[in-house]
């Protein structure tokens, strides 16, 4: 019978699945990482460098949004939840089951279309724009142009963030809605008329930054809080996490890190911030 | 004799065969029952949490547009109205069939009727190649390509329900064409014979001979595909704008269940409102889903040939 000539084949085949499946790869030293799509460039590289150094661990890294980082952190599927906001500002998180690791501060910037001949927005009319009360780019100086908002997806990390410190509770305008940062720059060049935000490791000279009361984005202004849209890029790990878990996130906050590899992806280091942030968004001087 | 008795009263070889396939396959069948009961247990259960859990009115959930689950309203309640996505997700269907249809059927009658072999080695590769596109390339060409064009005819951002219905119909023009071709390949060649018979000229023939004969099977292809339009995600997602808005014309920005579903899901906690209220979205997919399913079922049984 044929059959019974196949069976040792596909025995002897699952037996070498499983020998190499558990075989090389320690589960101690394997760390994996989920969640905020905007931390996800910087902690797949240095994830890179840190095996390269240590070749014994395995660094595993994936986006899915700052919900998922925390959720699962939370529930001990992943050892590291990266997310964008605070657990405690997350609804249905247990912020005090999770330990914070903030390794580097994100800005965020509001950016427009070239064609509106706007180039700085007060923090009024930003806010008017993002309600729904600013229609057109004539009333704040620009050209006769219907003014068309990009938001991000409701829950993202970077929308709560932009939405906290510029529209301070109240409701956005209804808008277009877009889950991620590459979709939104994109969309932003190509349209006229449009406005929208996006974090900084995503700014580039093709699209157009706006300046707020006069003040640019940049991360000396950040470190300060004169520019005052920022957060945190946050590592949550369970209480207690695993010693290749603690080694990864330590790395991350080394001193080579923080000052090159953080600063290269346009983030700003946690060692340069003259202020520091509180869960419930209160700024205060000191680290 | 005793021996002969007992051998031939026992089940042959071939007897044994037969059963360990019959149970084989039973157990292979019940697994697939036992997976499609749970798959849609999970989604009633999470879906329903909304109403049960949560509870919103199923009424203010299919009535209203006000789309806001993360957030209290006016009225101390979250805003859970998903008129404007289930508006969107028909109307996106319904068009992408509309447009879609007439190029599907031209194209199987050309291949069946017209010119089998010289048509059929010419554009076979090509609804096979459709086939093979990945979505999110649709998405990307409708992105650089559809959206700015309509942006150019007939102003607005370009986002909306025509660039949305524009990118799927190429999607599921394969699905609509293959099926149509089946179903004009099955009329019996008699009936051809007979209408020619009669004096009938080809185009008689086929427009009032193998177009009606097929027509049930026509109509069970445009139905695969809308089901396959209505379940597309991540091609509209990206031209559709969403906007949980009621679509007001073709090229106002809008959302679709499944759009809504993507570009959430990643950002909400299990168990809490926000989630439930996808869920439940997934929910009228699914439920949708049936009903197209049943509708198929109708119409096949309705035209069989006897």
């Amino acid at each position: 019978m044929r059959l019974s000539k196949l069976i040792p084949v596909g025995l002897a085949a699952a037996g070498i699945l499983l020998l190499s499946g558990c075989g090389t790869k320690n589960k101690e030293n394997a760390v994996t990482v989920v969640g905020s799509t905007a931390m996800q460039p910087l902690v797949q590289k240095a994830g890179s460098d840190f095996q390269a150094e240590h070749k014994n661990y395995t660094i595993t890294v994936q986006g899915g949004g700052s919900g998922t980082g925390l959720s699962q952190a939370e529930t001990g599927a992943v050892n590291v939840g990266n997310s964008d906001i605070f657990a405690e500002q997350k609804d249905g998180i247990h912020a005090n089951k999770l330990k914070d690791h903030q390794v580097a501060v994100v800005g965020i910037a509001p950016v427009a279309n070239e064609e509106n001949g706007v180039k700085n927005l007060t923090e009024q009319q930003l806010e008017k724009i993002f309600t729904g009360k600013i229609k057109n780019w004539k009333e704040v100086g620009g050209k006769d142009l219907p003014i068309i908002v990009i938001n991000r997806a409701q829950g993202s990390g970077t929308r709560k963030t932009f939405e906290t410190k510029v529209l301070k509770g109240q409701q956005p305008v209804k808008s277009q809605e877009q889950d991620s940062n590459g979709t939104v720059k994109k969309i932003v060049q190509n349209t006229p008329g449009t406005i929208s935000y996006l974090s900084l490791p995503y700014l580039n000279k093709q699209i157009k930054t706006l300046s707020v009361d006069g003040v640019e984005p940049t991360a000396a202004n950040i470190t300060t809080n004169k520019w005052e849209i920022w957060s945190y890029e946050h590592m949550y790990t369970s209480k207690h996490p695993s010693k290749a878990t603690q080694a990864f996130v330590n790395y991350l906050m080394s001193k080579p890190v923080q000052s090159k590899l953080v600063k290269e992806a346009g983030y700003v280091s946690v060692h340069d911030m003259k202020v520091h942030m509180t869960p419930d968004n209160r700024v205060l001087p000191g680290q | 004799m005793n021996n002969i008795q007992k051998r031939l009263l026992k089940p042959s070889a071939a007897t044994h065969q037969d059963r360990r396939g019959r149970l084989i396959s039973f157990v292979c069948v019940s697994f697939i029952m036992i997976l499609t009961v749970a798959i849609i247990g999970f989604i009633a259960i999470h879906g329903l949490a909304t109403f049960t859990d949560n509870h919103i009115s199923v009424w203010d959930f299919l009535t209203k547009s006000d789309w806001n689950p993360g957030q209290m309203g006016p009225n101390g309640k979250p805003e859970v109205g998903a008129l404007a996505m289930i508006v969107a997700s028909f109307a996106v269907t319904l068009l992408a069939a509309l447009f879609a249809t007439p190029f599907a059927v031209a194209v199987a009658v050309y291949m069946t009727e017209l010119a089998p072999k010289k048509g059929a080695r010419m554009l076979q590769p090509v609804i096979e190649l459709l086939v093979g596109i990945p979505s999110v390339v649709y998405g990307f060409v409708g992105l650089v390509v559809i959206v700015p064009a309509i942006r150019t005819v007939f102003g607005g951002t370009g986002f909306g329900v025509l660039a949305g219905s524009i990118v799927l119909f190429v999607m599921i023009l394969p699905t609509i064409t293959s099926l149509t071709i089946d179903s004009l390949k099955q009329v019996p060649g008699y009936y051809r014979n007979a209408s020619l018979a009669l004096g009938a000229t080809r185009w008689q023939t086929i427009y009032k001979v193998i177009l009606r004969a097929a027509l049930p099977g026509i109509m069970t292809a445009v139905v695969f595909g809308m089901a396959r339009a209505f379940g597309e995600a991540l091609a509209v997602q990206m031209v559709i704008g969403n906007a949980a808005i009621v679509p007001t014309s073709l090229t106002s920005p809008t959302s679709t269940l499944t759009s809504q579903l993507t570009s959430q899901m990643g950002d909400t906690i299990m168990g809490t409102l926000p989630n439930n209220a996808l869920w439940s979205l997934a929910l009228v997919l699914l439920l949708m889903s049936v009903i197209f399913n049943v509708l198929v079922k109708l119409i096949g049984r309705r035209g069989e040939l006897k």
